[in-house]
């Protein structure tokens, strides 16, 4: 979801706020202390604006992730009032469960293997679209069309075209005598990681593009000039003048883009449903179908798993973002 | 001479790879329109070229408009749709004023917390939020969903918000206020007009995040008739292992207009004005 669909403005705006350097306001320092005074009572106002959204985000994200770590601590099961607190089992049961370890391994491979494809495709795609040429908007447009349609159904279409029997990839390898029967793109564990990888690359592909689009658009064209004058080719104005200025989006990219893909669900219910027998899953998938068992307080356990690594990419991100200020 | 030499290269940097970007990109949704397309028996003969209509049918939409609960999913993904983007705006645009343009002890610190739970996935959550929603009665109702996607929805567009908020000047504000307007006047009249762009924004940004999501929808309102589009194509139209390969690619094509023309209305202001006003710092 989450996952896939920001939409180009809003990510740019968030860009904005980002790239934007705090510029103190003249105003606000000269008239110093004598204005504090009325500012401070904007503090009251400001809390009551605040209250309506602050009273969803706590019921609706506070409480439950305070709820998640308590049923992970218990054996709560679907449909049954009595449970019991059992301290770490949920946890101390995941460590040794051998389809856990394999969906922590597939999570991270998702998370880290697709991004050098989605960051040199995404610069690509970039510096292409960063000329000027007719119809720009229009077709800007569409090569982000992969980015903006809902995941689920777009996974569909991949399912078709990862399809054991009907895909149309399998019937043009075999039409060029490449393979001689379908391949099964599904079947097979490391056949599945990889279609899952081509499809998540795909649809990731076009939020690089438009990030490292926006930052390249900075990039002063004095810059460049000059540093042509001085006798630099193009890779070596890239190197020197077009990739310092950008580096701080695509680290900011980056990490969101982990952090999308690390907590993804959709692709591969779609596509895999973390099968076949268990070896595809990553943590969303595996919770869910541990929910499925009726199982809360393991699914609860499975799902917090992924704290403590979204806590780092999260204070990377952070110190990231604020380096920019 | 000179001239056939730029456009060599402008077909070398430019059209070549948009051309090899396009179609890598585009596949899977020319595969979805033709397969939406075709007739069933061409569809299963698995000897002919899968790319060739020989014929075309519109069967495939009239099966999934009349005969499966299509229409349905799309009212209810309508209905939360725009009952948690209204909800979502009110808050964030109060929160953004609030964060943007006032200043208060705390402020700063708020702001980066709302910007930390932008990052909290719906993985994390769905679990125990199944069992609140359930405590509260609202599993399987429009008010689940709209009530929970401005979970992820609000701290994203206070924070776009707030970043539009502050490049209005406080002195168009101010002047007001010495003028005797009251505060409420004064935002509502003055600076919420300036901020129509940015709530178009966040508008655009909260619709498609809310018709694109799957796991809440599939957890708290994925049961009989009050599924979502996303989630009733991909739990209906699948059964066991019968694929309704046409409805399903003509369901991907008709779920994915609205978003892509939602997107498509703003697509002039993303790119061209909000950029050249996102990257001056």
């Amino acid at each position: 979801m989450f996952t896939s669909c920001l939409t180009v403005g809003a990510w740019e705006s968030l860009m904005s706020v980002v790239t934007a350097k705090a510029e103190p306001d003249p105003g606000q320092q000269t008239a110093g202390r004598a204005r504090a005074r009325f500012w401070d009572r904007e503090a009251p106002l400001a809390y009551l604006f605040m209250i309506p959204g602050l009273l969803i985000l706590l019921l609706f994200m506070g409480y439950p992730f305070f709820l998640g770590i308590y049923l992970s601590l218990t054996d709560k099961m679907v449909g049954f009032a009595d449970f019991s607190f059992v301290g770490l089992e949920n946890y101390q049961l995941l460590l040794d469960d051998p389809v856990f370890h394999r969906t922590v391994a597939n999570t991270l491979i998702y998370s880290f293997v697709t991004v050098p494809f989605k960051l040199v495709l995404g610069l690509g795609l970039a510096l292409v679209l960063n000329q000027t040429f007719r119809f720009s908007r229009f077709v800007r447009a569409g090569l982000l069309l992969p980015w903006i349609v809902p995941t689920a159904i777009s996974s569909l279409a991949w399912l078709m075209l990862f399809d054991s029997v009907l895909s149309p990839v399998s019937w043009v390898l075999k039409d060029w005598g490449v393979i001689q029967s379908n391949i099964n793109f599904l079947g097979d564990r490391w056949n599945a990681i990889s279609a899952i990888c081509v499809a998540n690359v795909w649809r990731g592909l076009p939020f690089f593009a438009i990030s490292i689009l926006a930052g390249l658009q900075a990039v002063a064209p004095e810059l460049h000039e000059a540093a042509a004058l001085d006798g630099a080719n193009a890779w070596q104005r890239f190197v020197a003048v077009t990739l310092p200025t950008i580096r701080n989006i695509i680290l900011i990219t980056t990490l969101f883009s982990i952090i999308f893909t690390f907590s993804d669900f959709q692709l591969i219910y779609v596509l895999t449903k973390g099968g076949p027998a268990s070896s595809t899953h990553v943590f969303g998938t595996y919770a869910y179908q541990t929910m499925g068992f009726s199982a809360l307080g393991q699914a609860a356990a499975i799902a917090l798993s992924m704290l403590p690594f979204l806590a780092i990419f999260a204070a990377i991100l952070l110190r990231e973002i604020r380096k920019e200020d | 001479m000179v001239g056939s030499n730029v456009l060599t290269q402008r077909l070398l940097k430019l059209w070549l790879p948009l051309l090899l970007y396009g179609v890598f990109l585009l596949f899977p949704f020319a595969w979805m329109l033709i397969v939406s397309l075709k007739p069933d028996q061409l569809l299963l003969d698995t000897r002919r070229n899968p790319f060739a209509l020989t014929s075309v049918t519109l069967n495939n939409y009239r099966y999934l408009l009349t005969e499966t609960e299509f229409p349905r999913w799309i009212w209810n993904t309508m209905v939360v749709t725009v009952g948690a983007t209204l909800l979502s705006l009110a808050c964030s645009i109060l929160i953004g004023y609030a964060l943007g343009r006032f200043q208060f002890r705390g402020g700063n610190t708020i702001g980066i917390a709302i910007f930390l739970l932008y990052l909290v996935p719906p993985t994390l959550l769905f679990i125990p939020l199944s069992q609140i929603v359930a405590g509260f009665k609202l599993y399987n109702t429009y008010w689940s969903l709209i009530l929970v996607y401005p979970t992820f929805l609000i701290p994203f567009a206070s924070w776009l918000l707030m970043g539009y908020f502050r490049t209005i000047s406080k002195e168009l504000e101010d002047a007001a206020l010495v003028d005797g307007a009251t505060r409420l006047r004064a935002m509502t009249q003055i600076v919420l007009p300036l901020a129509i762009p940015g709530v178009l924004s966040a508008a655009i940004f909260c619709f498609t995040l809310s018709w694109n999501e799957f796991l809440y929808a599939l957890v708290l309102m994925g049961s009989g008739d009050m599924k979502t589009v996303p989630v009733g194509v991909v739990s209906d139209l699948i059964k066991a292992d019968v694929y309704f390969w046409g409805a399903l690619m003509a369901a991907g094509i008709l779920g994915s207009v609205p978003v892509a023309a939602a997107y498509a209305f703003l697509v002039d202001n993303y790119v061209s004005g909000l950029t050249a006003g996102a990257t001056k710092g």
